[in-house]
């Protein structure tokens, strides 16, 4: 039996009053491709900034492959084989793309010279489609492209762990087509990924599995059908009034409301 | 730059421009007369306290004004130990070593400031080593300077060998430089002079690699200011610990061009001729015309020397706008 790649016990983070994340204990196996959604403010990103050492937690424990990680500098934690995006892309803007790549590949993991990044860089280029543009300056890309780029910059660190927060958000829908099919790709090779995601939509065609955050707290988690059918799922997205009629509304208006739920529309 | 980061560093080219600098520096040392081997010696030590601030303000980004503090503390930990009887070679290591705690004590105090907060604090240490060294009259003499022993020898002698020991700091200040540039270390630099949360992102050990750069820089300009102690023979606080260095050295590299590895070397040499050339000139307002010069080099040409020079090659691979519109594919 092997250890889960991602575990965590009790995981909590308080800011002054408020506690963003509450409480929350959950554990992902290796090779699974998770869904992570909750409304705006749920504590999702923070969650993500927890496992990956970017704040410290208040109390629980956050375990990868077996090992406890959360009193590990965020360095540390990134050179064991965890990988995020960031919500906002956070190019290396002077850099070019190669060179933003070749950061990924040459801190994190292996390591290696500088010559060995560039061609693991070169070869994440291509698998994200961004190999043409190598030698532009980070900030020429457009906002699509940087995305690709955000995903290759953390493919190349060669992660077992890669979190993907909002990577879709702000992206048509040929693009967002495109963006599901290199994480389909990614999760093939064997990659453990969460996917943090505002809109449900996006994330319910990738994932077997959904976990709701609301207020910091672990709402749901499971197969992505019965989730949606939760009755705290629906309360939490809908509000309370509309989840009362929602309720006892007929099948027929059961199901025009669980499309509005997945085009993540909240309570008007 | 915008180079192929996996070129090689030692070209042929590279190595005659080398040998042919090196061999113009030595002619001139041994056939200049005195006002301009004196020229010569500050413009080397310009161009090594140029190349050791480009570490941590040009490649890492961090805005330092410590320069002064590292010289102060460099010139006295060298005149003190030379005054204690030791040899000059040892006193100019003791001074590197004292540059090296000293940075890395205050390294891991105003590393974790950023931008303008990281700039006051540098020079708020400038000031509080000047008035250490003006008040501390047991080591340092306090305000009225403490003489150090003159090296045997003829003037001449002597100058020539202060030129030569600095021009010798220059080359091995700039192979460092060069030698981090193309390097892991240098590389992490440059990612945490563009985003710092990116660069913890990808496994660089940020606050290490900023502690580093801050102690090979305040380590060099140590060195320079111990060299300068022997030099002159007399330092007092005032003079060491000189906000105006703090102030000078940025500006030349700026001139140059931040970032790059001929840029502190360029911007030196430029400013310690118009300098020479102001002084000689204009004696009664020097002062206000270099000022003058700074301000309007700084506005017009922030990128400095270097990189305006390579403008046009950098444009081909920086500027064209690539045709995104059909990039989703």
């Amino acid at each position: 039996m092997t250890d889960p790649t991602l575990q965590l016990e009790g995981l909590t983070r308080r800011f002054g009053g408020v506690t963003a994340v509450d409480n929350i204990s959950l554990s992902i196996p290796k090779g699974d491709i998770v869904g992570l959604v909750g409304p705006n403010g749920a504590g999702k990103t923070t969650l993500v900034n927890l496992v990956t050492g970017f704040l410290p937690k208040s109390s629980g424990r956050v375990l990868f492959e077996g090992r406890e990680i959360s009193h590990l500098p965020p360095h540390l934690i990134a050179r064991s084989g965890i990988a995020r995006t960031f919500q906002i892309v956070q190019p290396f803007a002077e850099m070019t793309v190669l060179e933003n790549v070749m950061a990924g590949a040459l801190f994190a993991g292996q390591g290696g010279t500088i010559r060995q990044a560039s061609d693991k860089a070169r070869h994440y280029l291509e698998f994200v489609g961004l190999d043409r543009f190598s030698n532009y300056s980070a900030s020429d890309l457009s906002l699509a492209n940087r995305k690709r780029l955000e995903l290759a910059k953390s493919l190349a660190m060669e992660p077992r762990l890669l979190f993907l927060d909002e990577v879709n958000a702000g992206l048509n829908t040929s693009e967002l087509d495109n963006a599901l099919d290199l994480i389909r790709k990614i999760s093939s090779m064997g990659v453990t990924i969460v996917i943090i995601e505002h809109v449900l939509r996006i994330v319910l065609s990738l994932v077997k599995r959904l976990i709701v955050l609301h207020h910091g707290a672990m709402l749901s988690d499971g197969e992505p059908s019965a989730v949606l059918k939760d009755p705290a799922v629906v309360t939490a997205y809908l509000g309370t009034k509309f989840s009362k009629r929602h309720q006892a509304e007929s099948e027929h208006q059961r199901e025009k409301l669980q499309q509005s739920l997945e085009r993540g529309q909240g309570p008007a | 730059m915008m180079a192929d980061p996996t070129a090689p560093i030692i070209t042929p080219t590279r190595v005659a421009a080398a040998l042919l600098v090196a061999g113009v520096v030595i002619a001139f040392g041994f056939s200049a007369n005195n006002y301009l081997l004196q020229a010569g010696t500050t413009l080397a030590m310009s161009a090594v306290l140029c190349l050791a601030w480009n570490i941590v303000g040009g490649f890492m980004g961090y805005p330092s004004f410590g320069t002064a503090a590292f010289f102060g503390v460099g010139a006295y930990a060298g005149g003190i130990l030379q005054d204690a009887g030791v040899p000059l070679a040892l006193a100019w290591i003791g001074a590197a070593a004292a540059g090296a705690m000293f940075a890395a004590f205050l390294g891991s105090v105003l590393l974790g400031l950023r931008g303008h907060y990281f700039a006051i604090g540098t020079i708020a240490v400038v000031e509080v080593m000047r008035e250490v060294a003006n008040n501390w009259e047991g080591l340092t003499g306090g305000a009225i300077g403490i003489n150090i022993p003159i090296l045997a020898g003829s003037p001449r002698e002597v100058g020539i060998f202060f030129y030569l020991a600095m021009w010798a700091l220059v080359a091995a200040t700039f192979a460092l430089t060069a030698a981090i540039a193309h390097s892991k270390f240098g590389f992490s630099l440059r990612c945490i002079r563009q985003n710092e949360s990116a660069a913890h992102m990808v496994g660089i050990a940020v606050f290490r690699a900023k502690c580093a750069a801050f102690i090979i820089s305040g380590l060099l300009i140590s060195l320079a200011g111990a060299v300068y102690a022997s030099m002159v023979a007399f330092i007092e606080p005032k003079d060491v610990f000189n906000i105006l260095l703090s102030i000078e050295v940025p500006a030349m590299v700026m001139l140059g061009g931040a970032g790059t590895i001929l840029g502190p070397l360029i911007g030196a040499t430029i400013y310690i001729l118009l300098r020479e050339l102001v002084w000689v000139n204009f004696i009664n307002f020097h002062s206000a015309i270099l000022g003058i010069i700074i301000i309007a080099v700084i506005y017009l040409m922030p990128e400095g020397l270097v990189r305006r020079f390579h403008a046009q090659a950098w444009s081909k691979l920086t500027k064209r706008s690539p045709s995104q519109s059909g990039a989703g594919s």
